[in-house]
């Protein structure tokens, strides 16, 4: 069962290897988050339009292994970008991983560029 | 540098590490914990829970890394097997040998498994470890594959083995309980008190024998098929889960020569100090006044007071007398004992309510004198217990009519006790040792403003969670008595209640949620609290659909559908009043077979239907429209139904059209997005079939017109709807709606339903007839127009999701793909589908 969660690692800028091409930053929706699929990788993707930032992070939640963070609300705590998993709202820093309101692990988080308005995650690979 | 050996990592092991790296003068020692188990110590009084997610990691009680953090060096896996005193070292399984200067025993104990013939079989285990109930599970799933109807039993109707009937009950196995004594729960209660628990559990489907002694145990190829009480007297059972008491593991203790119970333990005094004055033993194993405490706040206390002895605090120690009080909610039913609990007639009186058709039981044994408490049993319900707890422990006063403290509040009657009356000393949160005072104390200095910040600066609230409320209550008081005001804010973004946002937003006119966070926020950028308030807030003030700003809503708001255990989604349209044709019922049928969707009928009379992917909801609301179905609304904090019973349409006792009111109504606040939900009720006539008084807004007809109630709630604190208006029409009972809902929408707290709001609202019924009939506050014609641009501007938000190309592209699972969520499982169940379990 714990398998599915060895799937996500945090991806660090210097150990990317793929820049993986999403979509059109018009396609995500604003102060909000997408789901992404990249080989057997969901990996969902915020765009926080208020502070210009993006970050991605894995799609699973790891309180009950569900499929579901993209679908989260976003925000912040105290200046940390946050997602609230919208099963039992869960909230994660999209900074560290960090679980903020208890001591469920850490998720893993995904770099994220924009070039030329297009969305890239960095995988190690 | 010193070093600390503690054996055991346990609940109590770990205490022990926990508490003594926050003392004083700790830097100076090392400390090495040896485990037995293989993973770090875990929460094994929540052990339960482990059936429900099977995650080992959220009962953790602190992750490795904590260990690491405080210079701990945890060795899991690894059993001790020997102490050697004369040198001061103890060897391990694997013959390493490691000195100690201070030697902590938390070896915990076992589960006992009596010498019955035949408990060797496979299929009989203990409920101890989470490898014991990994093994259980497992065992399960293999007999049920053979036979969907496996019965398990459960030795021991005590209190674990109750538990264990809940596991059993949730690895989808028949259960059944067998105790050799006459009663359920012998050491805590009597036995009026455990019949009536009998009787709940019974009605829960758990099999209860009692007075069986267990002769053997039955079984084929080594396997258990079943237990043998008598001659003639057997048990058929596939599976059998001892639970017949514990024994302490103390065989380190006997080995090397420690001082010992007559039946087990390793005897200490009440500096926790075993008969070598370097070894402690705290927790399971240790054997104080005669005792093993099986439960883990003693286990708690001990450990703080090792090591606070360890680290020269000479005059800590253990207290004589060790409270056994204990609460629990077992299988969803609340028991509870503290004090004595049974108690000889020459020592007090014994006040007792008993109602067994509510499965309740309450019973306090009072002094001779009638001036003080010793003790009670609740069953059924336990929200008294905290208070009684206190009282008791603190000798407070009690009233001069015992009774009152257990009988019923009768309405409007102030309940007794406050926690402001206790004294500072009172024990609020047992688990973690916080008195009334310390918490006040955090307040009065400034250390915290809240109950996060208290339970923060404290750690009271963080162990079994009981003392909550009174946490809450207390944190309240206080600050209140310091004049400083409760904070309202509804979040870290906001300082104002929603009441002030409301006006805010409808004086200034504001439309998006950045307008009203950049002007009114406290610099940050929003959250799960403040943003779906201000999304129900656009919806109230402008008659916004949820599609308008679908970012900010719940995430049931934004996918307009309620998300389920999986990640799927239920489909409910509205069905007024629960009045629905045949066509209508045909082509639900036809639409959830195409989709395969799990049907149910819910409790709010209407169809749901269950497990549709995102991309299928659009799919399949587009089709129900096409049917002539609209949103139901079953996501949002707005209104449900509106229940009616069939009334005089049909019913030979009707008094008025319940049904065609009941529509009218459902039509006319579909779509209205309020604080909470709201459901309404029309019966027609006093037998009340449709539940009406147990709504936010109920209508009885009676002769001459219908009977109004307002405030009714289902839900975990029911409460029955007061009646607002006797005898009045149609026309002036959606007057007295309008305004009522416009009222509560306007006024009450995020998340308060109406009938919470009612109760604490100042001036209560008398002032709501005041503000809706007599229009005291001069805001009536508001109120009614403000409700009815509302009911004008309706629109359901799936047509206009459906219509909407742009709209739809939210309903995809995946941005850069049209797959569907390759995560998802089901399994088959009664002709149907569900999701496999967590
Ligand atoms: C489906 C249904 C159970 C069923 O299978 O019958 C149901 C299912 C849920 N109920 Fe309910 N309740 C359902 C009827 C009820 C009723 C009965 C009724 O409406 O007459 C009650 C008691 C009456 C009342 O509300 O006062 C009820 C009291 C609750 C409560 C407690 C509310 C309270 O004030 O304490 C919650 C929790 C909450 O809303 O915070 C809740 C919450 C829920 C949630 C939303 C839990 C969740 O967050 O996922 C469930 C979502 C189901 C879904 O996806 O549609 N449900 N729930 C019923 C749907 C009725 C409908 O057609 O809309
Ligand atoms: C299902 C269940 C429900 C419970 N519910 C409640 C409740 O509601 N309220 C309540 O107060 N209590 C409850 N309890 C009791 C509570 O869990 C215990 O009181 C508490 O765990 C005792 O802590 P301990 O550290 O003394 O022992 P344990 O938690 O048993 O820890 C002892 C540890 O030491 C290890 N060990 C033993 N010998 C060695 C050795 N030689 N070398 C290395 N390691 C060793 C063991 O493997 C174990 O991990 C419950 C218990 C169970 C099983
Ligand atoms: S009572 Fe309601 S909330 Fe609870 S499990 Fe049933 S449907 Fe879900
Ligand atoms: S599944 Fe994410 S919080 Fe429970």
């Amino acid at each position: 069962m714990d398998s599915i969660l060895e799937n996500y690692k945090t991806v660090q800028v210097k150990s990317v290897k793929v820049w993986f091409k999403v979509a059109s930053v018009n396609d995500f929706p604003t102060d909000g988050g997408a789901c992404v699929k990249y080989k057997d990788k969901q990996i969902a993707v915020y765009n926080f339009k208020r502070t210009n930032s993006w970050y991605a992070c894995q799609n699973l939640c790891p309180h009950k292994l569900e499929m579901v963070l993209s679908r989260g609300m976003i925000g912040d705590q105290g200046g940390i970008p946050k997602v609230a998993c919208p099963m039992h709202k869960k909230t994660f820093s999209l900074e560290t991983g960090e679980n903020l309101n208890g001591d469920l692990g850490a998720i893993a988080t995904y770099p994220v560029k924009i070039e030329n308005n297009i969305v890239y995650i960095g995988f190690s690979e | 540098m010193k070093t600390i050996v503690v054996i055991g990592n346990g609940m109590v092991g770990y205490k022990f590490c926990e508490k003594f790296v926050t003392k004083e003068g700790h830097e100076n020692y090392k400390i090495i914990v040896f485990g037995e188990e293989p993973r770090p110590a875990y929460d094994r009084v929540h052990l339960s829970e482990f059936f429900e997610n099977q995650d080992a990691k959220a009962l953790e009680m602190a992750p490795r890394s904590w260990y690491e953090e405080n210079n701990i060096q945890l060795i899991t896996d690894t059993r001790i097997t020997d102490i050697h005193r004369g040198k001061k070292t103890i060897t391990s399984v694997s013959e390493e040998e490691f000195p100690y200067d201070y030697l902590v025993l938390a070896t915990g104990s076992s589960a006992f498994v009596p010498p019955i013939k035949g408990v060797e079989k496979e299929g009989v285990f203990v409920y101890r470890t989470i490898e014991d109930l990994e093994r259980m599970l497992s065992y399960a799933a293999k007999i049920k594959e053979n036979n969907p109807n496996a019965r398990a039993a459960v030795l021991g109707g005590g209190l674990l083995g109750l538990e264990a009937g809940k596991a059993v009950m949730d690895m989808g196995l028949e259960p059944h309980i067998v105790e050799f004594a006459s009663k359920l729960m012998p050491r805590q209660l009597d036995l009026r008190s455990s019949q009536v628990l009998q009787l709940k559990l019974e009605s829960i489907g758990l099999n209860i024998h009692l007075s069986k002694a267990t002769n053997q145990i039955l079984g084929d190829d080594g396997f258990i098929t079943g237990m043998e009480f008598g001659e003639d007297d057997k048990l058929d059972v596939e599976m059998l889960i001892i639970s017949a008491g514990i024994r302490p593991r103390d065989e380190l203790g006997k080995t090397c020569d420690l001082e010992m119970g007559v039946r087990g333990g390793i005897v200490v005094n009440n500096k926790m100090q075993t008969s070598d004055q370097n070894i402690f033993a705290i927790g399971e194993v240790a054997l104080y006044n005669h005792m093993i405490y099986g439960l883990v706040a003693p286990g708690y206390d001990m450990a703080e007071i090792a090591a606070s002895q360890i680290l020269g605090q000479s005059d800590v120690l253990m207290p004589d007398e060790i409270d056994m009080s204990t609460k629990l909610k077992l299988i969803g039913v609340d028991v509870a004992s503290f004090g004595e609990p049974f108690m000889p007639a020459s020592k007090g009186h014994s006040i007792i309510f008993e109602n067994k058709t509510q499965h309740l039981y309450k019973r306090i044994n009072v002094s001779l004198d009638g001036k003080s408490l010793l003790g009670g049993i609740l069953v059924g319900d336990a929200a008294d217990y905290n208070m009684l707890h206190q009282i008791y422990l603190n000798g407070m006063a009690i009233p001069e009519d015992p009774a009152q403290l257990i009988l019923p509040a009768s309405e409007g009657g102030a309940s007794f006790g406050d926690v402001s009356d206790l004294p500072d000393e009172a024990q609020v949160c047992s688990c973690e040792s916080v008195t009334k005072g310390q918490i006040c104390s955090v307040i009065e200095n400034g250390d915290a403003t809240d109950v996060a910040g208290v339970v923060s600066c404290t750690k009271a609230g963080t162990g079994c969670g009981g003392c909550k409320p009174m946490v809450t209550d207390l944190t309240n008081s206080t600050l209140k008595a310091l004049g400083i005001e409760v904070k309202e804010g509804v979040c870290e973004h906001f300082d104002l209640s929603r009441q002030d946002l409301y006006k805010i937003i409808q004086v200034k006119g504001y439309t998006n949620f950045n307008e009203v966070l950049d002007n009114h926020g406290n610099g940050g950028h929003g959250c799960e609290l403040c943003k779906p308030l201000v999304a129900s807030l656009m919806a109230t003030i402008n008659a916004d659909t949820a599609n308008k700003e679908y970012a900010i809503q719940d995430s049931n708001d934004r996918f307009l559908a309620n998300i389920q255990r999986n990640g799927t989604y239920s489909v409910v349209p509205r069905v007024p009043g629960g009045e629905i044709t045949p066509d209508k019922l045909i082509a639900l049928g036809q639409i959830a077979k195409k989709y395969d969707l799990y049907t149910k009928v819910t409790g709010g009379v209407r169809i749901d239907l269950f497990g549709a992917t995102l991309q299928q909801l659009p799919l399949i609301w587009k089709e129900l429209i096409s049917h002539g179905f609209e949103s139901g609304h079953a996501y949002g904090k707005s209104l449900r139904t509106v229940k009616t019973c069939v009334g005089s349409t049909w019913c030979r006792y009707g008094m008025d059209e319940s049904v065609s009111f009941g529509i009218e109504l459902e039509n006319r606040y579909r779509g209205i997005r309020a604080p909470h939900k709201i459901k309404g009720g029309v019966s027609g006539c006093i037998r009340e079939c449709a539940e009406a008084r147990g709504k936010d807004f109920g209508l009885i007809a009676v002769e001459g017109g219908w009977n109004l109630y307002l405030g009714g709630n289902g839900g975990a604190n029911p409460r029955h709807a007061e009646l607002f208006a006797e005898q009045i029409d149609n026309e002036t009972v959606i007057k007295y709606l309008d305004r009522y809902l416009m009222f509560y929408m306007r006024t009450a707290k995020p998340l308060q339903r109406t009938a919470a709001w009612q109760e604490r609202l100042e001036g209560g019924l008398d002032y709501l007839k005041e503000v809706i009939i007599e229009d005291k506050l001069g805001i009536a014609e508001d109120l009614d127009n403000e409700m009815q641009t509302l009911v004008n501007k309706f629109e359901c938000e799936w047509t206009q999701a459906v219509n909407d190309p742009e709209m739809m592209k939210r309903f995809n699972h995946f941005i850069n793909s049209d797959e569907e969520d390759d995560n998802l499982v089901f399994i088959p169940m009664r002709e149907q589908k569900m999701p496999k379990a967590w």
